[in-house]
Parts: C-alpha cells; structure tokens; sequence
C-alpha cells in the first residue's frame, strides 16, 4: 500500500493513431499527465492538435475503424481502465469519468426529454427507480442553475438556449457525482458572456465537489483564468508543461511563444497580435522529427530528430520538447 | 394537440376541394356521351335521355358542379348505375375489409423491417445487411400483382396452406387470419423493405450524431444506445416514408384485392370498370381522394408523436 493517494486520472505514454486513405497515422503520441483531486488541467492547441482525440481515447470513445490506441495505459484512481471490455467501460463511463463536449447544439438527443437525459447515467450506474432518478434531475438541474428546473424537466433539448444546453451536459455529466470530469472546449460554442458563466459554474462545481478537470480548450484567456497545470500540444504531441502560472511568465517551446503571441489581451493593442503563420499540416503530410518545424522560425537541422520532452527547471515541473529552446535547467 | 388536429383538418380541406374538383372535371373531359358509354351504341334516343337526365348531365356545368359538392358534402356519393344502389352503402360494406388489409401489411412492414434495418446498420456486412439488401431487391423489384400471383400459385394452390379466394366471410378469427394472410404478406414485403432501406440508412446517420457519442460518454449500454437513442430519432424518417408510400400502399392494396379476389374497394373499381359504371366510377375517385387526405392527416398526426419538435416551438 503505497501512502500517497493515486491520481484520479492518470494518463501514461498514450498514443492514438487515426486512419486517412488507408493509412494508420499518429495523432496522439506518447502523452502523459496526472490529474489529482481539485485541480484542473488544460490541454491547449490549435484545432486539429488532438486535444479531442487524448480526450476520445481516455474515454475509449475512438470512432471504431477511424481511430485507435496502439500504446499507453489510462487509469482511475489506480485502476487501469485502457484495453478493458467495453462492458466494464460502460460502467466506468459517466459514473467515474463525466464528459461534457463542445457542441452543445448536436450533444443532446432531440427526441428525449431533458429531464430524462440527465437522469439516464442514475439508472445505470446507481440503480435508482425513473422516479427518484428524475426527482435528482431536478436537484442537479437546480445545482446548474438552469431556473424552475421542476417545470423543465419535461422539455426537449429545443426548448433551451445554448447556454442552458450547455448546463444541461455538465449536469448530465455530474449526475453520478464522478470524481474526473473532462469537459472538451465546453464553452467554445457560447457567446463570451455565457462563456464566463458556464466557466464559472465548473470552477464553483468542481470546487464543491474536489473535482479533477481535464479542460480542453484553444482559448488560454480561460486557461489563464482556471487550470492549475497546461499542457500545450501540436501534432499530437505535448510540446511543453507547465504549472500555470509558470507557462505565462516563462514560455519556452517556440509554439507556446507563437501561441501567447496570437492571444488576444486587453493589455495589448490589437497590431501587435501576431498570428502563428501556416496551418497545422494534415495527419498524412506531419513531418518527421520535431512536428512544429515547418512553421517553426527557429528551426535547426538537428530538428529532423525527435525531441525529447525534457525539464527545463530544477523543480522538474516545467517541461518542453524542443532541441533548441529546451535544453537543461 | 387537439388544435394541432383541429389545425391540420382545416389545411386539408382546400387540398380536398382541389382533388374533387378535378375529379368533377376530369370525368367530364373525357371525350364522347357519357350516357352513350354507358349503354352503348344500341341504345335508343328515349333511354340515352333518361339516363342523362339521371345523371344531371343536361344541367348547366356550373350547376352540376354544386350539385355534385353538395352531395358529398352529404355523405352522398350517388348510386351505382347497375345496381341502383347507393354507392356509400355498398363501399362501407368492403371498406374494412380494405383497411384491415392496409394495416396488416403496414403492421408486417413495421414488425419485419426496423429491426432488421436497425440490425443491418449496426453490424454492416453482417448477415442482417445482406439479409436486408435481398428483401429490399425483393419487395422493390416485384410489381404488387405478379407477386400476388406468385404467392397464390405458390401458397394457396401448390401448397393448399392457404384459401385460393381470400373472402374472409364467416367470424371465425382464425379463417379471417388465414384469409388475410396471403394478401398481407404480398403488400407487407413492399413495406419491409421501404421501411428496411430508410431504417438502415437512417440508422447509419444517427449512430454518427453527437448525441450518441453523448450517450456512450455517459455509459448507457451499447443495445440502449441503439434502440433508444438511435432509433427514436429514426422513426421520423420512418415516418416520412411510410406517409409517402400511403398513396402506393392503397393503390396495391386494390391490385392485390383483385389477385385474391378479396371484397374490398379494389373489387368494386373492377366491377363498376367491367360494367361502365360511371357513377360508382367518380364515386370511387373521390372516395380515394379522402382516403388519401385522411392518410396525410394521420400521419402529420404521428409526426408529432415521433418528433417533439413538431408540435412544441
Ligand atoms: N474521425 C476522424 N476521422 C479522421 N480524422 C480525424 C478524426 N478525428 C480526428 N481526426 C484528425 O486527428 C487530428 C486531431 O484531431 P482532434 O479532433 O483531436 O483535434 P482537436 O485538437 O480537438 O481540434 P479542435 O480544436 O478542432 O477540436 C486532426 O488532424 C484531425 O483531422
Ligand atoms: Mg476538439
């Protein structure tokens, strides 16, 4: 028995490909990270790094014949949950792992009530009657704030804003009181009042709760404003990871450079706004080595080799992979 | 939802009066003396008279136009030229005969073919799929009365499992089912595989939704996932191609009436064909009209049963 608790999610060395014309394809390489009681993570990128496919993937939601994970292990408060049958799964999903996602307009069922939606996980995982699991519905619909949560219950996911879609996921999610909640850009889709809002109510939620966060999101004014801890990713690959306050004062690899220099804040005047010049290439046309460096303008021969992800400070919590920018404390 | 109904009877009542309006006329288009189709070249001057007085056919058109609306607006549907009965009398005696045979084969397509679409979409290329791909081929590539046939000879006169004429005159349930069976079947094949095809390939988009992937993230079990939050959303297009098929649903239904010579609606068209009955003829064209109508009807009705989304804003 070991003294200090396992972390409520731990995450070790996972790597996902997914399938274009054929061909299997790394999109998630090699990513590790823990997440404790209480604190949240941010995952942050550009569209299309594979924050989504890592929170796919812990959750072995993969579309089948699309995406698989071909490495690593994923577990639960110390019990390993990657590689398990998808019956045992079932009962981890929404009872130990909540999930909230991005759209909140497609994310619910139009033909099921509201009410039934959130009650759905306590008839699962909790064996409630439908009464006493919609009677909580309520309650949780009270706990997200959505007003006169008993008239609701009975309406359909149409009859709601999309903020209060919103709040009907993180309550779906939060119905059997998990202790992990992984919320894939929840506020990506709102209107920047909502936003604040709905990120407000999970900063409150998660700390009644002790919740661990898992929070995905491109936006690092709202990683400034909740994570604990970023992990910055491209390609597929964490590029760097850094306690939070730690990132903002001393960014290291090139691409977490490029990304606060493309953020908009209100201490800076809109010119000096520099967009991260280029795309991030498709899967198939990734370059080998360092994934970064076509866009890269610190870019050196030795970049055709992949970096390590290495420590850059004493302490050992900030790490970067680059050749370049990331050498030893 | 009583003024959803109430609503949708409103909305049917211009598309009703356009219906028996070209009814009214095309009959009259129709080039050459009704009278004298009726009785034939033979016929003498006195007797053509007669019967176009009967008919109202030496009114002005304007006034047998409301003659004609005001008669069905009676329920009146005039009387069958061989006969002299009242159409409505005899029409009403068959037409549950017509409407059992309707629903049974509707019940079979709905019983036979959303599971087996739902089945071919969750295990694709799996024996389901294929089972659904020859049932599709099958019920779409037989015209309803060659089909027909095929059971009949097949069934009823090779096999003797069934009766040959499909009358199902004494109360007994079971002779009645017997009956029904043959000519269900025929017209049920053509709605399994309608209703296959829409199934499997709206089950196939819905399993892609995000909602689903909302549902697995919650943990409902794999069969739930499918047959609740898939396929309820399925029925709506379920829905749509059954409302749409309606009009091809009757229409066989009155070609297979005549293979198994089963009372029905089909069996008086053919009647009042092979007498030149002119009358019963109109009358019959209007009585699809409302069949149709009252179809459309109920099946907006089941739309929003399926689809909440219909009947609240
Ligand atoms: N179902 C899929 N089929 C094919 N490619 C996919 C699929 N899902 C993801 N990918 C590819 O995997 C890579 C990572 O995608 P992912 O959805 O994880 O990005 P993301 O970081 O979540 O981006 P976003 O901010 O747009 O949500 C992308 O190149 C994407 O094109
Ligand atoms: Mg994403």
């Amino acid at each position: 028995m070991s003294t200090v608790a396992a972390p409520a999610l731990s995450v070790k060395n996972l790597t996902t490909e997914i399938r274009s014309r054929d061909q299997w394809h790394q999109a998630v390489r090699d990513v590790s990270f823990d997440i404790v009681q209480r604190e949240t993570v941010a995952l942050v990128g550009e569209s299309g790094c594979g924050k989504s496919l890592t929170a796919l993937s812990i959750m072995a939601l993969l579309p089948p014949g699309v995406g698989r994970i071909v490495g690593g292990r994923v577990s639960a408060d110390g019990q390993l949950i990657s590689g398990i049958a998808d019956a045992e799964m079932e009962k981890i999903r929404g009872s130990r792992i909540g999930m909230v996602f991005q759209e909140p307009m497609t994310s619910l069922n139009p033909v099921l009530t509201v009410g039934f939606q959130i009650a759905e996980p306590l008839l699962y995982h909790r064996d409630l009657s439908r009464r006493a699991a919609l009677a909580r519905a309520v309650e949780l619909m009270d706990l997200v704030r959505i007003p006169s949560a008993a008239q609701r219950i009975n309406d359909y996911p149409h009859q709601f804003s999309g903020g209060m879609r919103q709040r009907v996921m993180i309550a779906m999610a939060l119905a059997c009181a998990p202790k992990v909640l992984i919320a894939d850009e929840p506020t990506t889709a709102l209107d920047v009042t909502i936003q604040a809002q709905v990120l407000a109510l999970l900063a409150e939620l998660q700390r009644s709760a002790g919740l661990a966060v898992l929070l995905i999101t491109h936006n690092l004014g709202v990683v400034a404003s909740v994570a604990d801890r970023v992990l910055v990713m491209y390609g597929g690959d964490v590029v760097e990871s850094a306690a939070m306050p730690d990132l903002f004062q001393r960014p290291t690899h090139p691409y977490t450079t490029a990304l606060l220099a493309a953020m908009p804040r209100s201490d800076r005047s809109s010119e000096t706004i520099a967009p991260i010049p280029g795309q991030v290439p498709a899967l198939a046309e990734m370059p080998v080595g360092c994934r970064f460096q076509s866009r890269c303008p610190l870019r050196e021969v030795r970049c055709v080799e992949r970096p390590p992800l290495r420590p850059i400070d004493a302490a050992g919590t900030h790490h970067v992979r680059c050749w370049v920018t990331g050498g030893a404390p | 939802m009583l003024r959803f109904i109430a609503k949708r009877l409103l909305f049917a009542i211009p598309t009703l009066l356009g219906v028996l309006t070209l009814v009214f006329f095309l009959v009259r288009i129709v080039p050459g003396d009704p009278a004298l189709v009726v009785l034939g070249d033979q016929a003498s001057p006195e007797a053509l008279a007669n019967l176009r007085e009967r008919l109202g056919l030496n009114k002005p058109l304007l006034v047998q136009y409301v003659d004609y609306l005001g008669a069905i607006a009676h329920g009146d549907l005039g009387r069958s030229l061989t006969t002299n009965r009242p159409v409505m009398t005899d029409m009403l005696a068959v037409l549950p005969n017509t409407i059992e045979l309707t629903l049974a084969s509707l019940l079979i397509g709905l019983v036979g073919g959303v599971p087996l679409g739902v089945l071919a979409a969750v295990r694709r290329g799996g024996i389901a799929d294929w089972l659904a791909r020859i049932v599709s081929l099958i019920g779409l590539s037989f015209p309803a009365f060659v089909s027909g046939v095929l059971l009949l000879v097949l069934f009823a006169i090779q096999f003797r499992w069934f009766p040959v004429i499909s009358a199902p005159r004494s109360g007994d349930i079971l002779e009645r089912l017997r009956a029904l069976a043959l000519p269900a079947i025929n017209l049920g094949v053509i709605m399994i595989a309608y209703v296959t095809r829409v199934t499997r390939s709206g089950m196939l988009n819905a399993l892609s939704q995000d909602y689903v992937r909302t549902a697995r993230a919650k943990g409902v079990p794999a069969r739930l996932v499918v047959w609740r939050h898939a396929l309820r959303n399925v029925l709506i297009p379920i829905v749509t191609i059954i409302g749409l098929n309606l009009g091809v649903l009757i229409g066989n239904s009155v070609l297979t009436e005549i293979v198994f010579s089963r009372p029905g609606l089909g069996k008086i068209i053919v009647n009042a064909l092979n007498t030149r009955d002119y009358a019963t003829l109109q009358a019959m064209m209007v009585v699809f009209a409302f069949a149709i109508v009252i179809t459309n009807v109920l099946t907006d009705l089941v739309y929003g049963l399926v689809d909440p989304r219909v009947k609240t804003p």
